[in-house]
């Protein structure tokens, strides 16, 4: 039961960063990133390939995956981020697609649709217990140091210019901000912590594969971050506990429905998550901590 | 020269499978203005209903077409004002994350009815149609009729019809539709059926080629969106242009690549559109 709930832990701490990063980019330069799911399997295969096939050591497989989600997350938004909102929305959703596409077909890259086994882990697997709850505390410190990071820097000039561009573009560019420099920075910061939580969820299962990348992590998280509050990364983050706390709380329950199949409590379990965002989204749009207005420093 | 010709025939013919989808999308973003991600769902959910009326019940498929329309539009119609509508305040991505979610609902509920295995039509065997060196399969040809045939219909609605006409208006210019006493809201809703019923049709003829199975539509969603774009999102002629263009890319990307690469080419498509055309081919009014 403890390996369980550390399990659950570790796996929350993850989507704890997959929530910063559409909390950057989504909360508060309001980019819609519907390709998260992508930028996570981007983080989680470089840095499994790296590790597993390069046997290049743990760290510089984490800041490798970090630097290809970023990487990648700029050339997903070069074409988009002149024009309108709902052209990146298309071009996410088609990025991760293509993601998993590429992931399953390339064996000779990934490993096609066996994925990699075998990653290297981040604390010995026969340590037992302490296997789990080393990982958790390795990940929750990653966790702690993303949210401290960005909670400098939303107080910064940088995150203001940022909230002033999604809350009005004229305005902001008025005022000399280059709106297409602030998204990209923002879009590709928040695609390197995406591309971060890859990277670590490898590396505590130790296993990739292009079905773990479905476009349902990407509502998974969007229902955390709006759960939470989608501007505050306290929220996202609190927003990520309580979604595992959640799916975990309907499988139980969807083992206790009498005469459903496997696939009937599965399916049962995600038209579960998919109304419970859209009954958010409609009754309490800005989650349990809204956004506080901030007022700028007196000079 | 014989793979050429017959990639081009093959592309026409998905191409026409594709501008049905595409033109539901198209007409419902050129009213609503927002990018539904329920379409792909909402083909799947047509093509169910029209499988239901084919397999179960017996009946012919033209029938089972009309069911598709029905179903669908009435699904649509019913996650626009249910779901979507009050979303709408927050902006039009708010709609589009909200039908995203929806979609996943949708299509989580033909899995939970219908389970996860593929379905046949009740179709009658029949020999490919061999010209030459050119093989055309006789259902492919009469998919491509009944497109081409609802196609028509649709043009004839929007530009005969003063429901059409209404719906070109607020398309146009909301506020002046408004005053010249057009409701939007009730023409938001026609259109959100019709466009919706039009997803479902375009599932039905899909699964009239191949088979069905809950992610039916969501495979071709990209190749959807991918012929809007091109088009011109909003632009109805535009994206039946865009979805012939596409169906024949991926037609000719299959002779040279794997055949799992066709859906990549919608990507591909929309990212180089968007950097050098970002208005489509027949739009104007894109951004």
């Amino acid at each position: 039961m403890l390996t369980y709930i550390l399990f659950a832990l570790v796996i929350g701490s993850v989507y704890a960063l997959l929530a910063q990063s559409l909390m950057l980019s989504w909360g508060l330069a309001g980019l819609v990133n519907l390709g998260l799911a992508g930028f996570f399997a981007v983080g989680a295969y470089a840095s499994a390939m790296l590790t597993t096939w390069g046997h290049a050591p743990i760290p510089v497989g984490v800041a490798v995956a970090m630097l290809a989600g970023g990487f990648v997350g700029l050339i997903v938004c070069f074409s988009t981020l002149r024009l309108r909102d709902d052209y990146l929305a298309i071009v996410t959703l088609g990025f991760a697609e293509i993601v998993r596409l590429v992931a399953s077909n390339e064996v000779w890259l990934t490993g096609g649709t066996d994925g990699i086994s075998g990653i290297p882990v981040l604390v010995p697997r026969d340590a037992g217990i302490w296997f789990h709850a080393g990982s958790l505390a390795i990940i929750a410190a990653a966790v702690a140091v993303v949210y401290l990071l960005l909670r400098r820097l939303l107080r910064s000039p940088w995150g203001r210019s940022l909230r002033a561009i999604r809350e009005d573009q004229t305005v902001a560019s008025v005022a000399g901000k280059s709106i297409v420099r602030f998204k990209a920075q923002a879009f590709s910061l928040a695609a390197a912590i995406a591309g971060l939580a890859g990277a670590f969820y490898g590396h505590y299962t130790s296993y990739v594969a292009p079905d773990l990348f479905q476009p349902l992590i990407t509502i998974y998280i969007f229902l955390a971050v709006t759960a939470g509050g989608n501007a505050r990364p306290a929220g996202a983050v609190i927003g990520a506990y309580l979604l595992v706390a959640f799916l975990e709380a309907t499988r139980f329950i969807a083992e206790l429905a009498p005469g459903v199949s496997a696939v009937q409590a599965a399916s049962l379990r995600e038209i579960v998550v998919g109304l419970g965002l859209v009954l958010i989204l409609s009754f309490r749009p800005d989650g349990l901590l809204p956004e506080r207005s901030q007022k700028a420093p007196v000079q | 020269m014989d793979a050429v010709l017959q990639a081009l025939i093959n592309g026409i013919i998905s191409g026409t499978l594709l501008a049905v989808p595409a033109l539901g999308f198209s007409a419902i973003f050129a009213v609503l203005r927002f990018p539904n991600f329920a379409i792909g769902a909402l083909a799947t959910a047509g093509a169910y209903c029209a499988w239901v009326v084919n397999v179960s019940l017996g009946l012919p498929i033209p029938v089972a077409i009309f069911a598709a329309f029905v179903g669908a539009g009435l699904a649509g119609a019913l996650l626009e004002y249910g779901a979507l509508e009050r979303l709408g305040r927050g902006g039009a991505l708010m709609k589009a994350i909200g039908s995203l979610a929806m979609g996943m609902v949708i299509e989580n509920i033909v899995r939970f009815i219908f389970g996860n295995d593929l379905q046949a039509f009740d179709l009658p065997l029949a020999r490919d149609i061999v010209f030459g060196p050119i093989r055309v399969g006789p259902q492919q040809l009469n998919n491509l009729v009944l497109a081409l045939v609802i196609m028509a219909a649709v043009w004839a609605f929007l530009s005969l019809t003063s429901l059409g006409r209404s719906m070109r208006a607020v398309a146009d210019n909301p506020d002046l539709a408004r005053l010249k006493g057009v409701n939007p809201r009730f023409i938001a809703l026609v259109t959100v059926a019709i466009g919706s019923g039009l997803c479902g049709i375009g599932g039905t003829l899909i699964g009239l080629d191949t088979a069905i199975d809950p992610l039916v539509g969501g495979r071709v969603l990209l190749s959807v969106f991918a012929a809007a774009v091109l088009g011109g999102l909003g632009s109805i002629p535009g994206a039946v242009a865009g979805a012939f263009l596409i169906g024949i890319v991926e037609e000719f990307t299959v002779l040279a690549l794997s055949p799992a690469y066709r859906l990549a080419v919608g990507f591909i498509v929309i990212l180089v559109v968007l950097t050098v055309r970002p208005s489509g081919l027949l739009g104007s009014k894109a951004n």
